[in-house]
């Protein structure tokens, strides 16, 4: 905190990028300067800010400080603090599982279905479970999309159908069977104590059952989705935080061309 | 003549007042007829029906679905429970006990003359009626000694999912200078047909509404409030399928705030609109009654609603909402009519457009408390930016005079809040309501300028929105989706087998002395 407005450290570290070996950037290559924020279920007092320390030095920060703490209520102590990582990551042996489709733009992707498919692709969508949230499902499906990214129902190419929330995975496989869905999009919002998992599998496991599993595009969404998570969970694709009904239509389209190729 | 900072024509919300009357009136004359397994529910609970049976199934649902079954639900429970009282001498809850266990039929007993079915039963209302009001007066004893905190009430969430881990976040939050705690209800809780019972420890994004957990946290809020010197308001939710049974058993146990919408739960839970409004009605007669403030889920529309296209409809839902609540009793004071800061933070001159949408709706209803809900729809991963998003809601409801704040977590979007974002949440409302105190008193808004012309055209727009839905009555509108571009089939949605018409036998002599304060 005696810092000051110019940091008088000593800069006794290589401060050339190396991509075998990032850390955190403040404002100096290879500083590890790191932002943390926490609360310890301790009274506030010198010995709460040398625990937060600690516990800081454990986490793999040197030099930690501690520039703010304030008694939420009485024993429980929250921090702000700053300190330097001393961990690296690899960056060039990193893989991550994406979703492989090209995202197009509306206007792209009904001529793609125009062209090469020749029918609108139906689409069923819900907010499946308990889970009464539809923001989710919403911003995918809504005529009106999600900033400024028009949603399913405003495509040409699909046709879209969006059973809101707290549907049943039964329900929705009925509907789905009803309406002759092409793909079917999961929302998932609430995900305490794992329960969107739970549900998640449930469904992969009863359209296994019904046999429609390879019938059908199979995607699932929310913030704590990614595509990684989705493969493992037996689906085609998952979509997580800023994505948008660009990337989930591109890849439902290209997706059905690839398959029906064959 | 009430003066408008806006130059709002008053005499256009008068006009618009009284087609939301007339709306709401078209909705009471259907409700008049009907009642639902949910209403009879909570007659039981009122006469004294607690506990649950050997299944665990609540007591009031056994004695209510034996009468349903027998297809005789429409002469009501007062009718039978009255004339059980009458032939064998037994109270309320044993006669319930003694149907669980199969031992009474009360559809098979002597019927008893109205006068003597009536001379058993009243005695029971009366003292139910004593319990809410005592309950009543022990809210305004705490708000005669230790007092509360100032407007706008700063409302907090916590949610759990364990009322025991509840109790220290409120009592956290209340020491940090929340006002209202509200418990988060556990997903799904609204489509229960029946309300759990005992104290609950898991729950998921929430924790149960039951009688207990209403207990356990109304005391550790009594004894936070002793300790900090205010009374520490507590909030939980009539909505979904259970609407009366919940206000009642608020109404026994102290709750202050009640989520309370009359069009929520059709739009957003698929509840079917019959079932809804007339369990709306009941509900919201007894939170009138116990001196709850209903909070109305208008913020909701904008969920899903763009909050800038959208902004008349949910004027013209808060019209119709303090409509239906005049129809049940409940006063002004009492009435938390929902609005929402949710504009897309990308929209130039967005602050002001919201700025034009509080102060319209307060100057509308100068009375009711109005809850002002935070954004949500566009919070993001970025808590730096949220935070900065809460702040600017927080000064648009110390500047219009706000009744109730549901302040707004920059980790909304992530997660139930952590004490610590609670904190800073607090903070953050605290120092704008501070340093902005009087700005309202202060500033006016310019002839002509953005903000006159925007809060005109709001009206203006609800005004055309109402005469639509006057000409094609609420139900048809809620089929055609006019709100929240949600379309609800009145005969479809979850609950309709629970509505049945009220046969000749059928009373509730709860409805008018709990209208007329008796």
């Amino acid at each position: 905190m005696s810092g000051g407005l110019y940091s008088m450290e000593a800069r006794d570290f290589d401060t050339t990028l190396d991509l075998k070996k990032i850390k955190p950037y403040g404002d100096t290559m290879n500083d590890g300067k790191t932002q943390v924020s926490f609360t310890l279920p301790i009274p506030c007092g010198n010995e709460a800010i040398e625990a937060a320390k600690q516990l800081m030095k454990k986490m793999g920060f040197e030099n930690p400080q501690v520039v703010f703490y304030k008694e939420l209520t009485a024993g429980f102590t929250f921090f702000n603090c700053y300190g330097s990582c001393v961990h690296t990551v690899d960056f060039t042996t990193i893989h991550v599982p994406k979703v492989e489709a090209t995202t197009w733009d509306m206007h792209q992707t009904d001529e793609y279905i125009k062209e090469n498919i020749g029918r609108k692709l139906v689409v069923v969508g819900a907010s499946t479970g308990t889970d009464a949230h539809t923001v989710g499902i919403d911003a995918i499906m809504n005529m009106k999309g999600y900033a400024g990214h028009y949603g399913l129902e405003r495509y040409e190419g699909f046709e879209a159908y969006n059973l809101g929330s707290q549907v049943p995975n039964d329900e929705f496989i009925a509907k789905a069977i009803e309406l002759k869905a092409d793909a079917l999009l999961v929302s998932q919002t609430v995900t305490q104590k794992d329960v969107h998992i739970q549900n998640l599998v449930e469904l992969v496991e009863m359209l296994e059952a019904e046999g429609l599993r390879s019938k059908v595009i199979l995607c699932c969404g929310g913030p704590r989705i990614n595509h990684e998570l989705a493969k493992e969970l037996g689906y085609d694709a998952g979509f997580g935080m800023n994505s948008y009904a660009d990337d989930v239509a591109s890849f439902i389209a290209q997706e059905f061309v690839r398959r029906n190729k064959k | 003549m009430q003066k408008s900072k806006l130059g709002l024509d008053f005499e256009k919300v008068g006009y618009a007042k009284n087609i939301a009357k007339k709306i709401a009136g078209d909705v009471q004359s259907f409700v008049e007829n009907y009642t639902t397994v949910a209403v009879e529910r909570t007659l039981c609970r009122l006469l004294g029906i607690d506990g649950i049976d050997a299944n665990a199934v609540p007591l009031p649902n056994v004695l209510v679905d034996s009468l349903k079954e027998k297809g005789v639900l429409g002469q009501g429970v007062i009718f039978y429970i009255g004339n059980a009282i009458v032939e064998t001498g037994l109270n309320p809850q044993q006669i319930a006990e003694q149907v669980a266990e199969g031992k009474l039929d009360l559809t098979t007993l002597t019927i008893h003359p109205k006068e003597k079915i009536d001379a058993a039963i009243m005695p029971i209302v009366n003292a139910s009626l004593d319990r809410i009001k005592s309950r009543r007066a022990r809210r305004e004893n705490y708000l005669k000694t230790i007092g509360e905190g100032s407007k706008p009430y700063l409302y907090v969430i916590v949610a759990t999912g364990n009322i025991y881990e509840d109790v220290v976040q409120a009592q956290a939050a209340a020491r940090q200078g929340a006002d209202i705690i509200a418990v988060i209800r556990t997903t799904g809780q609204s489509l229960l047909d029946y309300v759990p019972y005992g104290a609950t420890t898991e729950g998921f994004g929430g924790t149960y509404a039951t009688q207990e957990n209403f207990r356990i946290m109304r005391k550790a809020l009594d004894e936070v409030g002793e300790e900090i010197g205010r009374y520490i308001r507590l909030c939980n939710y009539c909505s979904g399928l259970c609407m009366p049974e919940i206000a009642v058993m608020g109404a026994f146990e102290g709750l202050d705030v009640m989520l309370n919408d009359a069009l929520y739960g059709i739009l957003f839970r698929d509840i079917n609109m019959q079932r809804t409004m007339v369990d709306q009605y009941f509900s919201r007669i007894i939170n009138g009654y116990a001196g709850v403030i209903i909070n109305t889920g208008e913020d909701n529309y904008l969920t899903t609603a763009d909050a800038f296209d959208e902004a008349h409809t949910v004027l013209a839902s808060d019209l119709i909402n303090e409509q239906l609540a005049f129809i049940a009793g409940i006063p002004a004071e009492q009435m938390g009519l929902g609005h929402a800061f949710e504009m897309d933070p990308e929209l130039e001159n967005g602050f002001l457009y919201e700025l034009a949408q509080a102060q319209m709706t307060r100057e509308i209803f100068p009375d009711a408390p109005l809850k002002y809900m935070p954004p949500t729809k566009f919070m993001t991963g970025n808590v730096f930016r949220g935070h900065i998003q809460d702040a600017l809601f927080n000064q648009i409801a110390i500047w219009t005079g706000q009744g109730l704040q549901l302040l707004g977590m920059m980790t909304e979007a992530i997660h139930t809040p952590f004490m610590s974002d609670r904190y800073l949440a607090i903070e953050n409302a605290k120092y704008i309501f501070k340093n902005m105190k009087s700005i309202g008193d202060e500033v006016e808004y310019k002839e002509n300028g953005i903000i006159r012309n925007r809060a005109k055209e709001v009206l203006n727009n609800a005004v055309e929105l109402l005469e639509v839905l006057q000409n094609d009555g609420l139900f048809n509108a809620l089929e055609q989706g006019k709100f929240a571009a949600v379309k609800r089939p009145k005969t479809g949605g979850k609950g309709l087998a629970g509505v049945v018409e009220r046969g000749a036998n059928y009373s509730n002599p709860f409805v008018d002395l709990m209208k007329q304060r008796k």
